[in-house]
């Protein structure tokens, strides 16, 4: 049913439709209100044969969800930045032990300095632990990718993390059209895992392995991320019969055809980059866009494919690895070592910063032109660089967040920290 | 008539002999229909007290709860020793997660059996000394402040024993461990420092918390089905010595137990809703020194003469428990 909803409110209900049985979490913005609303469901009755826990902390809750997992039931936690660095010991045990729990990740920017806003830094903190990650590009992706992510979860006993843009979209009201219990259910069958904590048949979880067979387990892991990725095409179009639309697929195209110059993003910023591909399309610049959903496994040979008759792929990411780039266009390069198009790493949009039609816009016009280095921040304030630089000259001091920094906010005026 | 029950105790053990009971008095590990929860071909030290401790305590804890139960293990030397892949010493559900995380674990086994009504399977986690007072510390509270419906062991060898003995809240004065090493002016653990768990996890007042030794295994058998007869948080904490990180004999490790109880330095108690509600009395009291002497992290305290002043503060500490608790004749303070 279509309805003005708030994303977080669209992703508990979500939530809510695809039956779990344990829900734990500790709050942190922006992923507070799915949370909220999910606790206000289960304490209410409205969402029945759910347990929900609050712990006493975010290492708790992934923690809780491994046991509940691992006893068999279909388990949900959502976080976000602090909160993810907080329990990451867990998140990649959970993807270790193949439990196929699924997580929001409202994604948030990681201090220092604190920051509450958007980016994808969390995202690329647990890139390598072994979950599937699944980035929403509107309200409705984040509905639809979580009951998706259930279903994929299950079928190949992997974690999956359902990121969505903090604020952005967790507090956004849109336009979502939410599907019925009957649809979700004809989607996605209760929870029937192979093995699981059971008294009539005793398991041991979590045995160690040392060097005759880690490297096994790992190929082995492997090998599952690679399988996900025709699970992830098969599931898709089973969705499709059900809901009428496809969420996940591996990305999404605009305008790709004739596209010499395509703008990569994750998340929400994806709509943006449409609306400046058919502004500079206005202007006879033939440029498209591709919004990546599936970013981990990452669908190395469909970028491939998608990008190589292009002449230059500017990568808008929303999170910097200090000292090497941005992690988003490196796997990129790395995809695309055997064809033409030149890799432009576009850092945008750190810890909130809006991304707007107008800077996209402009990065693609020095693209065009030829003069897009390979590394650029976009909209970098000049002038607050210029008397950083300048202060660092005359003034030596050190503070928490390191000298510059602290510099660069108090220069810049009182900025309140929450 | 009165009536006037004998008892046959072991000399000095005080342990009564299996065959001189009744049935249904008879240790659970006596009965034919044991569980062997973890059972033999696991890796553990010679005289482990952890090995025997957990033996004891899952097979008690198999029978109360009629053979339905799931276990949450903390990394440590019971879940290293127990299950080098592909092996595994556990006959029953066994998960091991992380080593600051098994009472979350628990919490989590305990809320997926709750939605699915099944209720009728117990949970029980376990960790060390280092996986309970300290890194595992967060989540044992939450647990206990949520009263979730888990029984959680901790077994106390007071160290880090299975990355090389290393000092642990639990650690206590003057003991030697590889990050508190014999040297310097102050040799061994501080004075001062350490915490009680027992006594924090009362002041939770959860249902039942017990302590216990390996050197009285029935003990530690009732106090588990005690613990069983409880839905929500429980405690039961056993002091289990070890041979390696001790520097005692394999063949004292009953010795030694006994001996921390009769010190006093281990008092061993049971207790309500945040109220101690028995205590095992010291039979033969014992000065600290004839526990302390023979194990190798204590050795500093007699070489190259006994240091009669820390051992007098060991003494003290015993003093103290005996008062507070009454631990001789009288009532707890
Ligand atoms: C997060 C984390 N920190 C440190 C370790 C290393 N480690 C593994 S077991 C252990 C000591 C366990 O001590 P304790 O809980 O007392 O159990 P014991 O081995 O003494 O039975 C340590 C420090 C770890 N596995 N994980
Ligand atoms: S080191 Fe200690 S706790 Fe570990 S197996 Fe050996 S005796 Fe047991
Ligand atoms: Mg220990």
């Amino acid at each position: 049913m279509l309805e003005q909803i708030e994303g977080s409110q669209a992703v508990a209900r979500a939530v809510g439709l695809s039956r779990p049985e344990v829900i734990c979490a500790y709050p942190i913005s922006p992923q507070t209100h799915i949370v909220e609303a999910l606790s206000v469901a289960v304490k209410s009755g409205a969402l029945e044969h759910c347990e929900f826990v609050n712990v006493e902390s975010e290492f708790a809750a992934l923690s809780v969800a491994i046991g509940a997992s691992a006893a068999g039931a279909r388990s949900y936690t959502a976080t976000a930045s602090q909160g993810l660095l907080y329990m990451i010991e867990a998140v990649y045990n959970a993807a270790g032990l193949g439990l196929p729990i699924v997580m929001t990740l409202a994604n948030r920017a990681i201090g220092a300095p604190i920051n509450i806003w958007n980016d994808h830094s969390d995202a690329m903190a647990v890139r390598d632990a072994g979950w599937i990650q699944l980035f929403a590009e509107t309200n409705q992706d984040a509905a639809d990718l979580h009951i998706y992510a259930f279903r994929l979860a299950e079928q190949l006993s992997v974690p999956v993390m359902v990121n969505m843009d903090g604020f952005i979209l967790t507090h956004a009201t849109e336009r979502v059209d939410l599907p019925s219990q009957e649809q979700v259910d004809a989607f996605l069958p209760p929870y029937a895992p192979r093995t699981y904590l059971d008294p009539a048949d005793p398991v041991s979880i979590g045995a160690m392995v040392g060097p005759e067979a880690f490297t096994e387990v790992r190929y082995l892991a492997s090998l599952r991320q690679h399988e996900a990725l025709s699970s992830i095409e098969q599931i898709d179009e089973e969705f499709g019969e059900v809901f009428g639309r496809r969420p996940c697929g591996f990305f999404s195209s605009y305008r790709m055809e004739d596209a010499e110059i395509v703008a990569v993003a994750m998340g929400s910023a994806v709509g943006t980059l449409k609306d400046a591909v058919d502004d500079m399309r206005e202007q006879g610049v033939r440029v498209g866009a591709l919004g990546l959903r599936t970013f981990r496994p990452f669908p190395a040979d469909a970028i491939r494919s998608a990008l190589s008759g292009s002449r230059s792929v500017l990568v808008f990411e929303r999170a910097h690895s200090p000292g090497f780039g941005g992690q988003l266009s490196a796997d990129i390069a790395a995809t695309l070592r055997s064809v033409e198009p030149t890799v432009h790493s576009v850092v945008s949009g750190l810890g909130g910063r809006p991304v707007t039609r107008r800077s996209v816009a402009s990065a693609i016009q020095a693209s065009a032109k030829g003069e897009l280095g390979l590394e650029t921040f976009l909209d970098l304030d000049e002038s607050l660089l210029k008397r950083e630089v300048t202060e660092l000259g005359t003034a030596r001091r050190s503070s928490a967040t390191g000298g510059a920094v602290a510099q660069i906010i108090e220069s810049s005026g009182p900025q309140g920290a929450r | 008539m009165p009536f006037q029950p004998i008892k046959f105790y072991q000399t000095g053990s005080f342990v009564v002999g299996n065959r001189l009971l009744s049935e249904d008095q008879r240790s659970v590990q006596s009965s034919q229909a044991r569980t062997n929860s973890l059972t033999l071909g696991h890796r553990a030290c010679q005289g482990c007290g952890e090995a025997l401790g957990a033996r004891y305590a899952l097979d008690a804890a198999m029978r109360a709860s009629g053979n339905q139960m799931v276990v949450a293990n903390a990394t440590g030397c019971l879940e290293v020793f127990t299950t080098p892949f592909p092996e595994t010493s556990w006959q029953i559900p066994w998960i091991h997660s992380l080593f600051g995380n098994s009472a979350a674990v628990g919490t989590g086994i305990a809320a997926a059996l709750r939605s699915k009504g099944k209720q009728d399977i117990r949970v029980v986690a376990q960790a060390g000394d280092g996986g309970t007072v300290d890194i595992g510390f967060g989540p044992l509270s939450g647990m206990f402040e949520r009263n979730d419906d888990v029984l959680f062991i901790c077994y106390d060898n007071e160290a880090y024993m299975n990355t090389g003995v290393q000092r642990s809240g639990a650690t206590p004065p003057a003991a030697r461990t590889a990050t508190t090493d014999a040297v310097g002016p102050h040799p061994g653990e501080d004075f001062g420092k350490g915490k009680n768990l027992p006594l924090i996890a009362m002041a939770h007042e959860i249902p039942y918390v017990a302590t216990a030794t390996v050197a009285e295994l029935r003990d530690l058998e009732y106090k588990v089905e005690k613990a069983m007869s409880f839905h929500g948080a429980r405690y039961i904490h056993v002091l289990v010595p070890c041979p390696l990180g001790w520097g005692s004999a394999p063949s004292d490790t009953i010795r030694l137990s006994r001996m921390a109880k009769e010190t006093g330095l281990f008092p061993v108690f049971e207790a309500e809703g945040g109220e101690v509600t028995s205590v095992s009395k010291i039979r033969h009291r014992l000065p600290v020194e004839e526990y302390l002497r023979p194990q190798r992290r204590y050795q500093h305290l007699f070489r190259p003469q006994p240091d009669t002043q820390t051992i007098g503060r060991i003494q003290a500490i015993a003093d103290k428990n005996i008062s507070r608790f009454g631990l001789l004749n009288g009532e707890p303070k």
